[in-house]
């Protein structure tokens, strides 16, 4: 089985869309559920949402931020990779909510995409809140124009839509409507705040965890949480939880398990390879 | 009595020293002196009591007749007509508890057993080119085969040699299953593993990695391409102890650990990408072989001080003699009766200490050991930066949604006849560890074989 990368495009700096081949996820894919590829043989498993399918192919983005994303990201288009898994973890909970506010923050509107489609096409009110550092990183616009009832944009420097972080747009649309379910995928800093914004006004909010995982499958713990004061997995729990029920201190710790590692992983990267900063 | 029977031949070993240095092979084998030597003490017995003490019934003393008189290839005929994996299973069988503990010269005085295993093993690693069975897919009829580990290996392996056409349908990207992820290569070297289970392609298996059944391809649809389909995907997921502090920062599950270093490479970061941590005092919670084989891995990572703490005694420890020893060779501490109560963190969420209670043992459980109770107000704290938990393994948790229709035990395994390894569903067999819970790979084999024989008769009967 090809697990080619059929296409790569450049979104922003650090920032890239693949489509890649693969017969059987297109298949089966659901909004809200993710693939691992390794690159080669001597690759880590990475977790990545699935952002589109279509017949044969897949399509993820990709921040880099580590050896292994800006690795990715430096593969050139007909590069084989060695392996490619998915779909793994449960779909989004797809109901007719009423009104639904989906928020993505960072590369995490990508992971958001799919799912707001969804939501949008099971007969939602959709008002979408995205944010990022600039206007450059705001991505997938057209396809959110398209699927939101209302979409609001944020920046953190105001090179689009307001200065200022998607919590203080949530705040405001709380003041003015009745929102009934919140959907928030972004940095996990972003989510905690906007879980206890949910939990204040008593609405329920589904985050996606990205934890740390290895096989992506349930079995070594690598990805667990405690939600709800329990122990879940989130490849095969989630990804996706009650924002209000996880414990955010704890997940936020836990992603920087191997920070020591990973940062000399890459600058071990960096001096094989030169100068990252035009990736 | 006028036999003089001569003492077991000792397995050559590598010095402890350049063991803790890297991943090498400790036992290296016998030589051939060493394995006729060995060969020489069998006694042939008419009865053949061993054999009743290896789950696929090999013919042990006609094998080992044969090394005595160096018919290699004969022997190595023998082996394989019952098992596929000597060289693994050379290596990792409880052979004291199997073969080896029925041996006669076991039951006399100051003696011990013909070594079966080691002898296999030496047969197993002189490779002796198979003869393949004449007619591949003689059959039309097509078996599936869920998850690449011994049970399935050895289903796809009987199954084929009986001419039918199979497919092994494993999660990971290699073939072996805990044999790969599990048993690190001091024990079990990889490329062993890799040439004894992707070695039953020469008979027309099909591999198909990287899919997990029940996930990235419904149980449904494999069902309706094979006539039939046997489910051996193993224990995969780790019991925990959820003391409070289980999700601080450096507690592990041996699984997580293991398959870190042993699927992933990660004993060569950064060569590989695949990162993992030690620390300098490790802790170790369990007594088993998945015990040993992580408090072993950490040394060799470079962890100064690993302490295996366990609730038990010595004497209920699990672990086959021989790694415990090696543990102890090494340098491992072990702490027996202690239970691990909590894990205490420190500001960045980093476990720094463990909190232990001592334990006594009361009267027997329901397994027959006696009963490991808390000693009131006993509780200590040992100083430590990384705690690795090996206690036990559950059922793989894709079954729960995965595979509808399948019925499972009170505690998550499947449920078969016992007889036939079939389910409760038409043409659907299963086998080995998520069947029975944690056991050992030659029972997996042995589960693998009498699957096969009954899926044999169940297609033969279409
Ligand atoms: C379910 C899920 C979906 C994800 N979807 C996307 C996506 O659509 N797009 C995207 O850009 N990123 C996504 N991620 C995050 C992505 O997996 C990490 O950014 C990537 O693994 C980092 O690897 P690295 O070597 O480049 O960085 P590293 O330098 O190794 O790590 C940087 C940081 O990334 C996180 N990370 C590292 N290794 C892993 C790992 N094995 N699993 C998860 N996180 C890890 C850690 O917090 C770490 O501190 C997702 C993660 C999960 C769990
Ligand atoms: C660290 C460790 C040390 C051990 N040491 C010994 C020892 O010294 N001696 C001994 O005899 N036994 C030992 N054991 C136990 C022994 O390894 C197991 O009993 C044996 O491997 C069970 O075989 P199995 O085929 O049932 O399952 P596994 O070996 O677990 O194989 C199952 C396979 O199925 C795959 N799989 C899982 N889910 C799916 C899915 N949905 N779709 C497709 N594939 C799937 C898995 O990836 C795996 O490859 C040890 C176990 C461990 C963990
Ligand atoms: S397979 Fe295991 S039990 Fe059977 S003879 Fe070999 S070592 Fe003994
Ligand atoms: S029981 Fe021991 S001595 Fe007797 S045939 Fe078997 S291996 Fe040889
Ligand atoms: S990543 Fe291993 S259990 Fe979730």
């Amino acid at each position: 089985m090809s697990h080619k990368i059929l296409a790569k495009r450049r979104l922003s700096p650090r920032l890239y869309e693949f489509w890649l081949a693969s017969e059987t996820i297109p298949k089966y894919a659901k909004p809200g559920q993710f693939l691992i590829i390794r690159i080669d043989k001597k690759g880590e498993r990475i977790p990545l949402t699935i952002v589109e399918t279509s017949q044969g192919k897949v399509k993820i983005i990709v921040k880099c931020i580590g050896k292994s994303t800006f690795q990715l990201a430096m593969l050139d288009e007909g590069t084989e990779l060695a392996e490619v898994v998915g779909p793994l973890g449960n779909s989004s909970d797809i109901r007719d909510y009423g009104h639904v506010c989906v928020i993505g923050g960072g590369v995490g509107i990508a992971p958001l995409l799919p799912t707001a489609r969804a939501l949008s096409a099971a007969g939602n009110t959709v008002t979408s809140i995205l944010g990022a550092a600039s206007s450059e990183q705001l991505i997938l616009l057209e396809e959110f124009e398209e699927l939101s009832d209302d979409l609001i944009l944020m920046t953190d420097d105001g090179s689009a839509g307001k200065k200022g972080l998607v919590t203080d747009a949530l705040e405001s649309l709380l003041e003015e409507k009745k929102v009934d379910q919140l959907w928030a995928i972004g940095p996990a800093v972003m989510m905690k705040f906007v879980s206890a914004i949910a939990a204040d006004r008593d609405i329920p909010c589904w985050v996606s965890l990205n934890t740390i995982m290895v096989d992506g499958t349930g079995m070594c713990g690598a990805c667990r949480a405690e939600v709800n004061g329990e122990i879940r997995f989130a490849c095969v729990d989630g990804p996706e939880f009650d924002g209000r029920n996880v414990n955010w201190n704890e997940l936020i710790k836990r992603q920087f398990q191997y920070a020591d590692l990973e940062s000399a992983a890459l600058k071990r990267f960096e001096e094989e390879v030169g100068d990252l900063s035009w990736v | 009595m006028g036999v003089r029977i001569a003492d077991r031949v000792g397995m050559p070993e590598l010095d402890v020293n350049r063991r803790l240095k890297s991943f090498e092979e400790v036992a290296t084998g016998y030589t051939e002196e060493m394995a006729i030597a060995e060969a020489s003490r069998c006694l042939q017995c008419p009865t053949k009591p061993c054999v009743s003490g290896c789950p696929v019934g090999i013919d042990i003393p006609t094998f080992i007749k044969d090394v005595k008189n160096r018919n290699y290839e004969s022997a190595s005929r023998t082996i394989f007509a019952s098992n596929n994996l000597p060289r693994i299973c050379g290596r990792v069988c409880p052979q004291e508890k199997q073969c080896e503990a029925v041996c006669v010269l076991s039951k006399m005085k100051d003696k011990e057993p013909v070594a079966i295993g080691r002898l296999e093993r030496f047969v197993g690693d002189l490779q002796i080119e198979r003869e393949m069975p004449g007619s591949l897919q003689t059959s039309k009829r097509r078996v599936a085969v869920v998850g690449g580990g011994p049970a399935g290996i050895t289903v796809a392996a009987d199954l084929a040699t009986k001419g039918y056409r199979v497919t092994i349908y494993e999660a990971f990207h290699t073939m072996g299953g805990v044999l790969v992820y599990g048993i690190p290569a001091f024990r079990l070297p990889k490329d062993t593993v890799v040439d004894e289970a992707e070695g039953i392609a020469s008979m027309g298996v099909e591999f198909v990695r990287s899919q997990v059944i029940g996930r990235t391809l419904p149980f449904q649809e494999i069902r309706d391409d094979y006539d039939a389909v046997f489910i051996g995907i193993g224990a995969g997921a780790p019991r925990l102890s959820g003391v409070p502090g289980s999700n601080l920062n450096n507690v592990f599950s041996a699984s997580e650990f293991l398959t870190r270093v042993n699927l992933l490479n990660a004993w060569q970061f950064p060569e590989y990408d695949t990162p993992v941590v030690v620390k300098r005092n490790v802790a170790v919670i369990g007594a088993g072989n998945v015990t040993m084989d992580a408090a072993r891995t950490a040394k060799r990572l470079g962890a100064e001080n690993v302490t295996v703490v366990y609730r038990r005694s010595e004497q209920e420890m699990p672990a086959r003699r021989e790694e415990y020893l090696h543990a102890i060779e090494e340098g491992i501490d072990f702490k027996w009766l202690t239970l691990p109560t909590e894990y205490i963190g420190d500001i960045n969420n980093n476990v720094s200490a463990m909190r232990c209670a001592r334990m006594e043992l009361g009267p027997p459980d329901e397994s027959g050991r006696r009963r490991p109770e808390k000693v009131d107000g006993s509780e200590f704290d040992m100083e430590i930066e990384m705690v690795i938990e090996a206690i036990g393994q559950k059922a793989n948790t894709v079954l729960r949604y995965g595979f509808p229709g399948l019925e499972l035990n009170p505690w998550g395994f499947i449920k078969t006849v016992e007889e036939t390894g079939l389910t409760n569903l038409e043409g659907v067999y299963a086998g080995g560890d998520i069947v029975t819970g944690a056991a050992t790979v030659i029972e997996a084999m042995g589960a693998g074989k009498k699957a096969a024989e009954s899926i044999s008769k169940y297609l033969d009967s279409l």
